[in-house]
């Protein structure tokens, strides 16, 4: 099978992905997909893994060229241990956030990742922040991203609330994976969801057939 | 998403390769691109560019991989394409690693065997001074860092099987250092069709026998279903106690019998005048250099 490279923007694996994050009262959920593709017709992966640990209570969750997003994050999780262990306390979202930026920036030209960066520190609890394609970093309540981010722009902006409880965010963030990966032909698979608080993380996955279904599902 | 023109610049983005006290290799930054004028060069000699530089020797592959109960059974097919023509029938595509670690390599034959090369060399130094068996973990990091930083230009794509004190394993490398952790796994142009076997058969803690047969019937469908993979069958099984490497576990059916022989011994030419021309040598310079074998 020879692949023709040409027609995608991203050569090699990418993650075509629907990535969010989103702040509830004591924590913060990040959730993906699972779908790995290339050239936006071939399925290489239904189980990768888009949601990655940096540190004790920061994940990041990658969008776009496999291997950029996988050689970022290694390097990331190595300078923020670094920096972390330098410090003698666990860093703040923020400087994990701004390692990843620093990497995205400066190699601009070569690379073709973006990152979602949640975590809760001691200094400002439960944050979100987006790193972009050029290094753009941004701080938000919440936020989405990826391909199949499009499609669910109305909805996230219709149901958040701020301040919600817990149980109300996880069916936030399911539902709006759902219906991403339910118009988005590059997302799909299963829904990974990690929920970080102070006292520790926690990981949900929701197979595809236990995803909520929509009127014409 | 914004398009951008990339050049190529030398800067690197991590510090890839292994920790410099343990290896000998120490990987230098950017590309090396000595080579590439030699071949301009030699191009434009061979009869003002009439003749093509011959193809490079692809693996138009399958190979396939999957973990069972007692460790990781790793298939692949034997046959290597250039172009057109089949360049080698009996081409070895699973590589050792370590003890405890084998790799299939499909794409580019020279880059998968050197890539290969290098990584087995570099783990058997860090085992000797580490004194430990390396972990596939280990294999697959190196593995990533050296084909991101070449950018897909090394057109590698490997299936890495290995048993360690952490359990048995499978991953895979893309060509641009992209991995995977997968527990059945196939690659190579033969790759769909040997995935469709194994979605289909696949389940978790398989028995040795079980396992062995379903890469078999993966490799073969492969084999059947795609120009580029033919020939026959390598098996390779690793597990705790040690390594099976079955080369080949079946023969292809369409092995052709040669009609006639091709040895020819001394004497079947016939010699018909001899001469004779002495070299007059002079000797312009003599040194003895004593070799210090005390």
């Amino acid at each position: 099978m020879e692949i023709d490279f040409m027609d995608s923007q991203i050569k090699g694996v990418s993650t075509g992905t629907t990535i969010l994050a989103v702040t509830f009262n004591g924590g913060v959920i990040i959730g993906s997909d699972s779908r790995a593709s290339i050239g936006g017709y071939y399925v290489s992966s239904k189980t990768i893994n888009k949601l990655i640990q940096v540190h004790d209570r920061i994940f990041c969750c990658i969008a776009g060229s496999l291997a950029d997003a996988q050689a970022v994050t290694k390097a990331a999780k190595f300078q923020i241990s670094f920096h972390s262990i330098q410090m003698e306390s666990p860093p703040l979202v923020k400087a994990a956030a701004s390692v990843l930026k620093e990497l995205c920036y400066n190699n601009k030209e070569e690379l073709q990742a973006g990152f979602i960066t949640a975590g809760w520190d001691r200094k400002k609890g439960p944050q979100v922040y987006t790193v972009a394609l050029g290094g753009m970093l941004l701080s938000q309540p919440f936020t989405i991203g990826g391909s199949g981010s499009t499609y669910i722009y109305g909805y996230a902006d219709a149901k958040y609330k701020p301040d919600m409880s817990r149980e109300e965010c996880l069916q936030f963030a399911t539902n709006a994976l759902a219906l991403a990966m339910g118009r988005d032909n590059v997302s799909g698979g299963v829904a990974h969801l990690v929920v970080i608080t102070e006292e520790g993380v926690e990981h949900v996955v929701i197979p595809g057939d236990k995803l909520p279904k929509f009127h014409d599902e | 998403m914004t398009k951008s023109t990339r050049q190529p610049r030398t800067k690197i983005l991590i510090n890839s390769g292994m920790a410099l006290s343990n290896v000998l290799e120490i990987p230098t930054s950017g590309f090396n691109f000595e080579n590439v004028a030699r071949n301009v060069a030699l191009e434009g000699l061979l009869e003002g560019g009439q003749t093509k530089t011959p193809k490079p020797m692809k693996t138009g592959t399958t190979i396939a991989g999957l973990v069972c109960k007692e460790g990781v059974v790793l298939g692949a097919d034997t046959r290597a394409t250039s172009g057109e023509v089949v360049a080698d029938k009996m081409c070895a595509k699973i590589h050792y690693i370590s003890p405890n670690i084998y790799c299939c390599g499909a794409g580019t034959a020279a880059d998968t065997e050197k890539t290969t090369d290098l990584l087995s060399s570099n783990l058997t130094i860090f085992s000797m001074n580490s004194g430990r068996n390396p972990r596939v973990v280990m294999a697959v990091n190196i593995l990533q860092d050296m084909l991101f930083r070449y950018r897909g230009q090394i057109g590698a794509s490997l299936i890495l099987g290995g048993v360690d004190c952490s359990g048995n394993h499978l991953y895979t490398v893309g060509p641009y250092g992209s991995i995977d952790n997968v527990p059945y796994l196939a690659m190579g142009s033969g790759d769909l069709a040997a995935l469709g076997i194994l979605e289909d058969r696949f389940k978790p803690n398989m028995e040795m026998e079980e396992a062995k047969e379903l890469v078999r019937d993966a490799i073969h469908s492969g084999i059947m279903s795609d120009l580029g993979s033919g020939n026959n069958i390598d098996i390779c099984v690793i597990t705790k106690q040690g390594v099976d490497y079955i080369r080949p576990y079946q023969e292809s059916e369409y092995k052709d019998k040669r009609q006639k022989r091709y040895k020819y011994g001394p004497g079947t030419t016939s010699i018909l005048t001899e001469k004779i021309v002495p070299l007059e040598l002079e000797v312009v310079q003599e040194t003895v250099q004593q070799m210090d074998t005390a």
